[in-house]
């Protein structure tokens, strides 16, 4: 049976288990009087309870059948395999499995295959099919065997509710704990490639050098290609988007919020608030069209008429940090005045009366009093604002180019961390030259400053929040 | 401001659905005992209807206050009587569907005349809330607020007296002169009702209208308030909102009684609490209902 067939099958034999469980707590139910009195749960946790005892084991062990029984049959293969063909490295052996693989299913493999792979690919194909039938066999007879004695033990005294509510809260952590296991997957993948990074790049060279060019010689009569790891230069031009982004986002952001959460009617807020959080649902790839083929151009003309009105013998690049930052900015609103709308108007009403019964006009009750009290919030969102300028990328590829250069001219072309990562490991790269694993080392420290400040803008949200109150 | 007007039109629902609403809503009525002020009146209204929506809150309620004089308001939950009370320095105004009609006058002056400013009427009538809500920043900074924004005062030292004498007039200072910089959301309840009531009289208002202000303190917090609404009458005319007819009994020179948005009686606060003119009144008073 096919492993799709056998999850349908599973999900049958959990529904009628839950059909089973249920009908028998019924039965044994006192109907005496109405209702079910003497049962210790309603019927539906019986239920429940026969169909987890009937899924949640049988579905384990296919998950666990499926994650080790590639490697197990590879073993066996090897194993059967002629003794000098098994002596081979590792790399090679991997080809050659692959190859009696390819010719399981029938798939060309060259022009005319030894004899030992061909017996290799029928034993491969045996295998594969006992494993799969085996994994039926025993995914479905857990099932029916594990429901049959849940089934047997309902009784009136049985305390289902707690063991369904136990089995559930169980469930629940192991999906919250899925996001943890994957941060800190992620963590400590990017830490080991990086220490492979540092082994061959110094820390203080990667950290503070001041030329970023990671061209690698590949073969040894290449001219001129040592590479050069320093990452300041990809700080700056990170800082300087980000900068050019906050300095858009922050003030039309705030000004937003406050309009409308303070000046808005409700008529003009249901219209405005939903419109401003679609500009937060287009992909940042939109936004990189609109910033290389609309503003980045646009930039440059304007710049270049400037220069030419001023007199000034002015450069300036077609792929500018400021179209980047711009577009960025327009990107990020969304947060800020979101965000920001939320505290403001969670600044309770009392604030405001109290101000406007000093006879206080509107803007001085904002600007004294709602502000202040919302500050937190509003630097919470900002923060969250600036993680998210950090890591963009689309818009920076597209609209800010790719050259490292160490400048704080927003007219000119700069990259960023993510940009460098993405050309870094796009393409045929090998993964054990300084050029790749460099990417690693930029993820760490893109890391480690994103998370001081999701940390910090955390922090700064909890300190300050109740201080109304 | 959403949760402003929510809260108004439960109010006015409860008003409605009251089965003694119908009895009541007949079309006109008329206050009995004195409404009305012959000379002194520091505020006088007319014929004031206030609409939330299509409800009406208030009907057609005519009222004067002396100078000088602490008048208190009573009723039943959702009467008018807070409703009314805003309406005096326009903090209905803060409320989108809030209408108010009629005459309303302080001093004369129409308070609701369009092209009246109402930054200075609000700053010669000020307002003491229910919930104290001390803004987040200092004590000083409290008291300062209005002085400021009025700009009442030019130097540093003008603005610690102003402080310093309204913390006293508040009978607040001997409690706060050591931590002045400390954030007034540290203070107990009723420290933050009398810095609520500080900074009101900092502005120097004629009028002080306090909507039940020791309705969140303890008795020995609203003793501290009712001692000083006492001290304050010299000073200046408070309209006050209550819930303890005890209350309006020991600060109040003149109560009126408000029962489903109109105005069923105005008298003396000794013969409102003794001889009261009107059945509803009675019946409040001696507790049948409310």
């Amino acid at each position: 049976m096919s492993t799709s067939s056998l999850f349908v099958t599973l999900a049958v034999l959990i529904a009628v288990a839950y059909v089973l469980g249920r009908g028998r707590s019924m039965a044994l139910a006192d109907h005496s009087q109405r209702g079910f009195r003497n049962l210790n749960s309603l019927p539906f946790y019986y239920g429940m309870l026969t169909a987890l005892w009937c899924g949640i084991p049988s579905l384990l062990l296919v998950a666990l059948w499926l994650m080790l029984d590639g490697n197990a049959i590879d073993q066996l293969l090897i194993a059967q395999l002629p003794g000098e063909v098994a002596a081979l490295s590792h790399a090679e052996l991997g080809l050659v499995l692959n190859n009696i693989k390819n010719l399981a299913l029938g798939n060309m493999v060259g022009a005319n295959p030894e004899p030992y792979m061909v017996e290799a690919a029928s034993t491969l194909t045996a295998l594969q099919r006992s494993s799969q039938m085996a994994m039926t066999v025993a995914a479905i007879s857990v099932a029916m065997v594990l429901s049959i004695i849940a089934w047997l033990r309902i009784n009136p005294q049985q305390k289902a509710r707690l063991q369904v509510e136990t089995a559930f809260k169980v469930i629940l952590l192991a999906c919250a704990s899925l996001a943890i296991l994957t941060t800190i997957g992620i963590v400590f993948s990017v830490i080991f490639e990086s220490l492979q990074f540092f082994k061959t790049v110094p820390v203080s060279d990667f950290l503070f050098g001041l030329q970023w060019s990671p061209q690698m010689a590949i073969r040894a009569d290449q001219v001129g290609s040592s590479g050069a790891f320093g990452v300041i230069p990809l700080f700056v031009g990170t800082l300087l988007i980000s900068l050019i982004a906050m300095i858009v986002a922050v003030p039309a952001g705030l000004m937003s919020a406050i309009y409308l959460s303070e000046y808005a009617s409700s008529r003009v807020r249901s219209m405005v608030k939903p419109a401003l959080e679609v500009l937060a649902g287009i992909p940042t790839v939109v936004y990189g069209f609109f910033a290389a083929l609309t503003v980045a151009p646009f930039v440059r003309d304007s710049g270049v008429w400037a220069f030419e009105f001023l007199g000034l013998p002015m450069q300036i690049s077609s792929e500018s940090a400021l179209a980047a930052g711009l577009v960025m900015g327009i990107m990020i609103i969304p947060f800020v005045s979101s965000l920001s709308d939320d505290v403001i108007t969670a600044v309770p009403q009392s604030m405001r009366d109290g101000s406007l019964g000093l006879g206080a006009t509107k803007s001085e009750t904002i600007k004294q009093v709602v502000i202040p009290a919302a500050l937190p919030g509003i630097v919470g969102g900002i923060l969250l604002a600036v993680s998210r300028a950090i890591g963009e990328t689309m818009i920076v590829v597209m609209a800010a180019g790719l050259a490292a250069n160490l400048t704080a001219n927003p007219l000119d072309t700069v990259t960023t961390v993510t940009v460098q990562i993405v050309t870094l490991l796009v393409g045929d790269q090998e993964f054990d030259s300084p050029k790749t694993l460099s990417a690693f080392a930029l993820g760490l420290v893109l890391f480690v400053v994103t998370l001081a400040l999701n940390y910090v803008a955390l922090h700064v949200v909890r300190k300050y929040r109740e201080q109304y109150e | 401001m959403t949760e402003l007007n929510a809260v108004a039109q439960a109010t006015i629902a409860q008003a409605v659905e009251t089965p003694a609403a119908a009895a009541a809503s007949s079309a006109s009525y008329e206050t009995v005992g004195q409404p009305f002020l012959d000379s002194g009146a520091k505020m006088s209204m007319r014929d004031v209807d206030v609409f939330y929506g299509d409800k009406q809150a208030i009907f057609n309620v005519g009222l004067d206050i002396g100078q000088n004089e602490v008048l208190a308001m009573i009723g039943p939950s959702g009467c008018g009587k807070s409703t009314f009370l805003r309406c005096l320095n326009r903090m209905n105004d803060t409320i989108d569907i809030c209408r108010v009609t009629g005459q309303l006058q302080l001093e004369g002056q129409n308070i609701y005349d369009p092209k009246l400013d109402v930054v200075p009427l609000r700053a010669r009538v000020g307002m003491v809330f229910q919930k104290p809500n001390p803004f987040p920043k200092s004590i000083y900074d409290n008291v300062a607020y209005g002085p400021r924004i009025h700009g009442l005062v030019s130097r540093r030292a003008e603005l610690d007296e102003v402080v310093e004498t309204s913390l006293r007039k508040a009978s607040l200072w001997e409690e706060v002169k050591d931590r002045l910089h400390a954030p007034g959301t540290g203070l107990s309840g009723g420290q933050q009702q009398r810095l609520c009531i500080a900074r009101t009289i900092a502005v120097s208002p004629e009028v002080i209208l306090m909507d039940e202000p020791c309705s969140a303190l303890d008795p020995i917090a609203t003793a501290k308030i009712e001692e000083l609404i006492a001290e304050l009458s010299e000073n200046f005319t408070i309209a006050i909102v209550t819930h303890s007819m005890q209350q309006a009994a020991r600060v109040s020179h003149r109560t009126a009684y408000f029962h489903l948005g109109k105005l069923i009686e105005v008298n003396d606060t000794e013969k409102v609490f003794t001889n009261p003119d009107h059945e509803l009144t009675e019946a409040y008073i001696t507790g049948r209902f409310g």
